[in-house]
């Protein structure tokens, strides 16, 4: 048995069983990740010392007991904008480099309750903003399908984690694709829940009404189980929806769309999407007919909007979430300044990257004086129509799909120093995030150079396990989940 | 030329909640540096932002109190700009919708009562503090007071003199006080005030240009430091200069005020709604729940305390500035029903000790209860009001009933005819002279035979029955 | 939209951001494109249309009045790039504070 081929779930059973123990996992991880790390480069920070102890005092605490809960000796990965008390965590910026945060993020109390055991901290765009880890300060992860190209992101660590089994399942944050577009580009399943179902304390912000912290898993059954294990009210986000918490798994007992009304909107099907993609995103609809699922066009009319409106109110919020990043409580600070404004200057000057400055000059932008109406009011506006154009389309169907992305992963340095050119690839993500509706990323074909293609399936806040239920059955009735990377 | 001045006044109030606004920090002053923060006081990235509820209440209340509409709806707003004890970056502050608008307090001013309009009470949270520790090179950041609670409260400009203001400003601390929504102490920075004004020709309709004034913690030095700015702009103006747009610190040891270092460059907050908080909305039965709460203000209890004691109006005014006094007051009252001791008392003994130790009313060592039986002991004439004001500082300090202390000290009074006698005997047989001078007519003299009777007997002798006595002997 | 070198120098500054000349110019190239495409979303009519600030549009999430111990004041500084006897350390202040 090959500990690190197993999904999540089917670990959890063999660990739940006594098939195995906590040491023996976390030392095939270790194993795995010295194999194909070198090559990945999925963490930025590796706490396979920490695990190995816990796991041992594991092992020692449940000794003819096997009493577990759902995550207990589970080796995950955690995006490095997740704050862990006691573990460095860095935003994948120099900013960062040394912040040591002392006191952990609800999702990661969660699961240390619950006994899982941190490999280690992934990779990341500096503060979750870029979608290849490009605009990582300690430079990019890869694709594990193929080096040259980029894993996407900003969860590409933990995305290519996953894919290249160096965890058994990964947490991501999503504030505009973020955890759906490197699933899709590495071939796993990413799971971006419904704004306020998972808690953001302790998600180092990038913009507050549009990140989510989800699964990054290897199928759509872990997904489903380690949602189960991070969601639920949190009286420390205000945020957070005070809304029961479902058992997932029992989601995906019905293998079929039966009953169930599929949104196909024209709009994502537009000029620009690769035809490789087009073709598998349409193979999959029709899989998804054949599974019982009513198939019906519909019309998102302003998906048009949806780069410009997010783009103001995520650079808007994330100039002022930045602001505290001054040199003064933590962090990086400038060396030999001569006053307080200098050691403001070069402090930001020195310890951000281009995009992250570029995100904090367009939203300092839009804020500003005599600014403000045109571009952050309007924003705010559009966006409301945004979120009515789903409300409307969900009066008619169940569940929505579309791409995840115009194309599969893409080399690296090929999308060259054009940001707009960059923002407009988001454009089949970000109207979810806007909208605050769940979506799930998973694999469904794969173009002629071997990479992965995505399917993304939209659901009806707090509708979960509808969302889940027609992955599942999807995934159960096709054979993309058994084809894994060779890493070379 | 003959100017008018025109004044307004921002107050930061700070709310006398347990925990800060937006984590469970304490509020307590003069803590070591930084031990009253956590991470989200720190602005440690990841940490988010839950509203305090009391807070909220309180400022309902005060709102409600100041004569404000209660915002139903409203919003908190993120003030975005840099400095040292801002740990975020920004300021959580309201902006487009405060939570209380339009008020009006009532003030006494030159020509009557009037009422002062207040614009805006929003909440928003407190910065640190940063120090300058002479020869060092660099300043310190301590950030206790970061997050706490305060209510900023904007008047109009709608008063007219220094003591306009300084009426204004001790009604609104009263208020507060009253509510207990702020303890008002200024030296700790718990009621912050800072005047603006401008001056305009006597007539004109336009306000001149208008001077903040920073710095100021205390009524005298709100007195000071307008009276000052308003002498100073009157002599820019006689000699032709021009006022401009700035702030000014009061410096305490020149008597004067000066311009801030600041930079003239132009403030861009760049508010918006806080996307890490929901928006206020507040029900009609919650606000209302919140009035039940809203406590007899000071106006009000003097009013009361006039009709209800027949206490002069000075007398009232007193004892109602402070809540506390004022409850103190009322407890004796409901035990001893004569309130022109009581206020006699409150006013004297009791308010001179109280000062002399620091202490407020509502911890006096000695309770209503205990005030109240030496009051007692007064009226039954077991001891004479000398010696009553005499062991009251005993009473005070001691822990000690007053009836511990007058048995201890032998202090009864002595009403015997038989015990009194005796010493007459003596004082008669000492003062031959006055004896015969008040025969011959001289009725003065009885005083001084009562006062030799009186230092004989140790201050014991119950001066009316002594009076009565020595009328009899020389009779 | 065209934003000049100087629009971004204002910017920068309220950001407090310092950036090199070829930044500037790149900025200001860049964000006067993203900002041109922006203005893309006048031709939505929003007229009468409320601004989305929260998506699940919850109110009055409050906290009790409890307060919490706090981080020791070693935690409270240990990130700190210099503190000194408990206090963060800052070059002088010589810039008085804006209002509150």
């Amino acid at each position: 048995m090959s500990i690190h081929k197993l999904s999540l779930y089917e670990l959890h059973k063999k660990f739940t069983g006594g098939e195995v123990t906590a040491t023996e996992i976390v030392r095939a991880y270790g194993l795995r990740i010295g194999q194909v790390e070198s090559k990945v480069r999925a963490y930025i920070t590796q706490t396979k010392d920490a695990a190995v102890a816990q796991a041992g005092a594991l092992d020692a605490s449940l000794k003819g007991w096997r009493k577990t809960s759902p995550m207990m000796g589970m080796p995950l990965a955690i995006k490095d904008n997740i704050c862990t008390d006691g573990v460095l965590t860095t935003c994948a910026s120099r900013m960062l480099g040394n912040f040591v945060p002392p006191y952990d993020a609800t999702v990661i109390a969660k699961l240390r309750a619950q006994g899982y055991l941190l490999l280690g901290k992934t990779n990341l765009d500096e503060f979750a903003m870029g979608s290849s880890t490009e605009n990582s300060a300690v430079g990019p992860s890869r694709n594990p399908w193929n080096l040259q190209c980029v894993p996407g992101g900003s969860s590409g660590g933990s995305a290519a984690a996953v894919a290249a089994d160096e965890c058994a399942a990964a947490l991501g944050s999503d504030t505009g694709g973020s955890i759906r577009q490197p699933a899709a580009f590495c071939g796993v399943v990413g799971l971006k829940p419904t704004y306020g179902l998972v808690s953001r304390y302790g998600l180092i912000a990038f913009a507050s009404s549009l990140d989510q912290i989800g699964p990054i898993t290897k199928d759509v059954t872990d997904a489903a189980f380690l949602l189960g294990a991070i969601a639920g009210h949190d009286p420390l986000d205000s945020t957070s929806a005070a809304v029961p918490v479902p058992d997932y798994l029992k989601a995906l007992k019905k293998k079929d769309l039966k009953k169930l009304k599929v949104g196909v909107p024209v709009e994502f099907f537009a000029e620009g999407l690769d035809p490789e993609v087009e073709q598998a995103v349409r193979a999959a609809i029709q899989e998804l007919k054949a599974l019982g699922g009513e198939i019906k066009e519909i019309q998102l009319p302003r998906t048009d909007a949806a780069v410009a409106t997010y783009y103001v109110i995520a650079t808007a919020e994330a100039s002022s979430n930045l602001a505290r990043y001054d040199g003064v409580k933590f962090g990086l600070r400038a060396k030999e300044t001569k006053d307080l404004l200098e050691l403001y200057m070069k402090t930001r000057q020195e310890g951000f990257g281009p995009e992250v400055k570029r995100r904090i000059m367009l939203g300092t932008y839009v804020l500003s004086a005599g600014y403000y109406d045109a571009y952050y009011g309007k924003a705010q506006a559009v966006r409301t129509l945004i979120r009515q154009d789903f409300e409307a389309a969900f009066q008619d169907v169940d569940l929505i799909v579309t791409p995840v992305t115009p194309t599969p992963a893409f080399k690296f340095g090929e999308k060259g120093d054009d940001p707009l050119q960059m923002y407009l690839s988001d454009i089949f993500t970000i109207s979810v995030n806007l909208a605050g509706v769940p979506a799930i990323s998973l694999p469904c074909g794969f173009s002629q150079a071997g990479l992965p293609i995505g399917l993304q399936i939209i659901g009806r806040p707090f509708e979960e396990e509808t969302l889940l239920r027609a992955a599942y059955a999807y995934e159960q009735n096709t054979q993309w989940r058994a084809k894994k990377p060779v890493i070379r | 030329m003959i100017y008018e001045v025109v004044i307004g006044v921002e107050v930061h109030a700070q709310l006398r909640t347990k925990s800060k606004l937006f984590c469970g920090c304490g509020t307590m002053f003069g803590l070591t540096a930084n031990s009253q923060t956590c991470p989200l006081c720190l602005g440690l990235p990841g940490t988010l932002p839950v509203v305090n509820q009391a807070a909220v209440e309180m400022a309902v209340r005060a709102g409600l109190a100041l004569n404000c509409t209660i915002a139903s709806n409203n919003l908190f707003a993120r003030k975005n700009y840099f400095y040292p004890d801002l740990p975020k970056g920004y300021q959580i502050s309201q902006y487009e919708a405060p939570i209380c608008e339009h008020g009006w307090i009532e003030i006494a001013a030159s020509e009557g009562k009037r009422r002062v309009r207040i614009r805006r009470a929003h909440l928003e949270e407190d910065a640190g503090k940063s120090v300058h520790v002479a020869g060092m090179n660099g300043s310190r950041v301590d950030l206790n007071r970061a997050g706490t609670p305060l209510l900023e409260i904007v008047t109009e400009p709608d008063l007219r003199s220094a003591d306009e203001a300084v009426a204004y400003l001790k009604g609104l601390r009263d208020v507060l006080m009253y509510l207990e929504v702020c303890d008002g102490n200024m030296e700790e920075g718990s009621f912050r005030c800072e005047p603006n004004l401008s001056l305009r020709p006597l007539g004109q309709k336009e306000f001149g240009t208008k001077v903040e004034l920073k710095n100021i913690n205390s009524f005298k030095f709100v007195k000071d430091a307008i009276e000052y700015e308003i002498k100073r702009q009157t002599k820019v103006l006689n000699e032709g200069g021009k006022i401009n747009q700035e702030t000014r610190l009061w410096n305490l040891d020149r008597g004067e005020t000066a311009v801030m270092r600041s930079k003239e460059e132009a403030h861009d907050y760049r508010y918006f709604p806080d996307p890490d908080l929901v928006p206020l909305k507040l029900e009609k039965e919650w606000i209302e729940s919140c009035r039940k709460h809203v406590t007899e203000l000071p106006a009000a209890r003097m009013k009361r305390f006039v009709s209800e004691f027949t206490l002069s109006e000075y007398d009232a005014g007193v004892l109602t500035a402070s809540k506390a006094v004022a409850d103190y007051f009322e407890s004796c009252v409901k035990l001893f029903n004569q309130p022109k001791t009581v206020s006699n008392w409150v006013m004297g003994e009791l308010t001179r000790e109280l000062n002399n130790s620091g202490t407020d009313a509502s911890a006096s060592p000695v309770s209503p209860e205990r005030l109240v039986s030496l009051l007692q002991l007064v009226e039954q004439e077991t001891i004479s009001l000398k010696v009553a004001r005499e062991i009251f500082p005993e009473v005070y300090s001691s822990g000690k009933t007053p009836e511990q202390i007058v048995q201890e000290k032998g202090l009864m009074q002595v009403s015997d005819e038989g015990a009194l006698d005796k010493i007459i005997d003596e004082v008669l047989a000492k003062n031959p002279t006055q004896v015969a001078q008040f025969k011959e007519g001289k009725q003065q003299v009885l005083g001084f035979l009562v006062g030799q009777v009186m230092k004989t007997s140790g201050g014991k002798a119950n001066p009316g029955k002594v009076n009565e006595l020595l009328k009899k002997r020389l009779g | 939209m065209e934003i000049t070198t100087q629009e971004v120098e204002k910017v920068a500054k309220l950001a407090r951001l310092e950036l090199t000349d070829i930044e500037k110019a790149a900025f200001a190239k860049q964000l006067s494109q993203i900002l041109t495409h922006v203005e893309t979303l006048k031709q939505y009519d929003t007229t009468g249309v409320g601004p989305t600030a929260t998506v699940l549009g919850q109110v009055n999430v409050f906290r009790l009045d409890d307060a919490r111990p706090s981080l020791s004041v070693e935690r409270a500084v240990a990130n700190a790039p210099e503190s000194s006897d408990g206090f963060f350390v800052v070059p002088k202040i010589i810039e008085d504070r804006q209002p509150l």
